[in-house]
């Protein structure tokens, strides 16, 4: 399957349309549909199709284990930094009116949700890539 | 909203669920589940529930039969029980 030139072409084709396609449901999640975890798992999905048409080695070049330690481990604190700076600021836990930006209430509330957003979708990606990489640990798929 | 379409396409869900259970070959079963996830997906958006239809699609029908594939991978393509 390696060597079909047919697969190796589609995929190099197709991999960047899905990930701009992930990127662009994170980015809209707020005012359409889907999210953080729709467009984090989209995201994966494009590294399990460069798992599945190229060989696993190949993807761990592209995103080695340890990035996906250190991603996942980025979103979770850009998710719980923003939970609790909003606390530090006197408000809830996300409580995001309360974080002073010099922008209306709606923006920094919009802004803030965007970036817990984005936090999810790293998060949800890494961790994927990650079981996919557990799961199929025999090289000939 | 269609009532005959969700109709049928409820009754094709629910053959789709005992196929899935009742089935000897694992990798059939894995692609009927997969199927089921995609009827299920075109339910919840008929529902208009457009953010559990994507998510259905995403992780049921995407995620979930490849991870299934390569745990099958692993072990035996046929049901002993």
């Amino acid at each position: 399957m390696k060597q079909d030139v047919v697969i190796r072409t589609v995929c190099r084709l197709i991999v960047p349309f899905i990930q701009i396609f992930a990127l662009y449901v994170i980015i809209h999640g707020a005012s359409g549909a889907g999210g953080g975890f729709q467009g984090g798992v989209i995201f994966a999905s494009s590294f399990i199709l460069i798992g599945i048409a190229f060989g696993l080695s190949d993807a761990r070049q592209r995103i080695s284990e340890k990035a996906n330690t250190l991603l996942s481990c980025t979103g979770l604190y850009l998710y719980a930094g923003i939970g609790v700076l909003c606390i530090v600021f006197g408000g809830n836990f996300l409580g995001y009116s309360f974080i002073p930006l010099p922008l209306d209430s709606a923006a920094t509330r919009g802004l803030m949700a965007e970036i817990v957003e984005i936090g999810i979708g790293i998060t949800v990606m890494a961790v994927m890539t990650s079981i996919f990489y557990d799961i199929a640990v025999k090289e000939d798929m | 909203m269609i009532w005959e379409f969700n109709f049928a396409l409820f009754l094709f869900l629910i053959l789709c669920a005992i196929a899935a259970i009742t089935v000897r070959n694992l990798l059939s079963a894995v692609v009927i589940l997969s199927v089921y996830s995609l009827i299920m997906a075109v339910l919840w958006a008929e529902m208009n529930a457009v953010d559990v239809s994507f998510t259905e699609a995403a992780v049921g029908a995407g995620i979930t039969t490849v991870l299934f594939i390569a745990a099958l991978s692993r072990t035996t393509r046929r049901s002993k029980d």
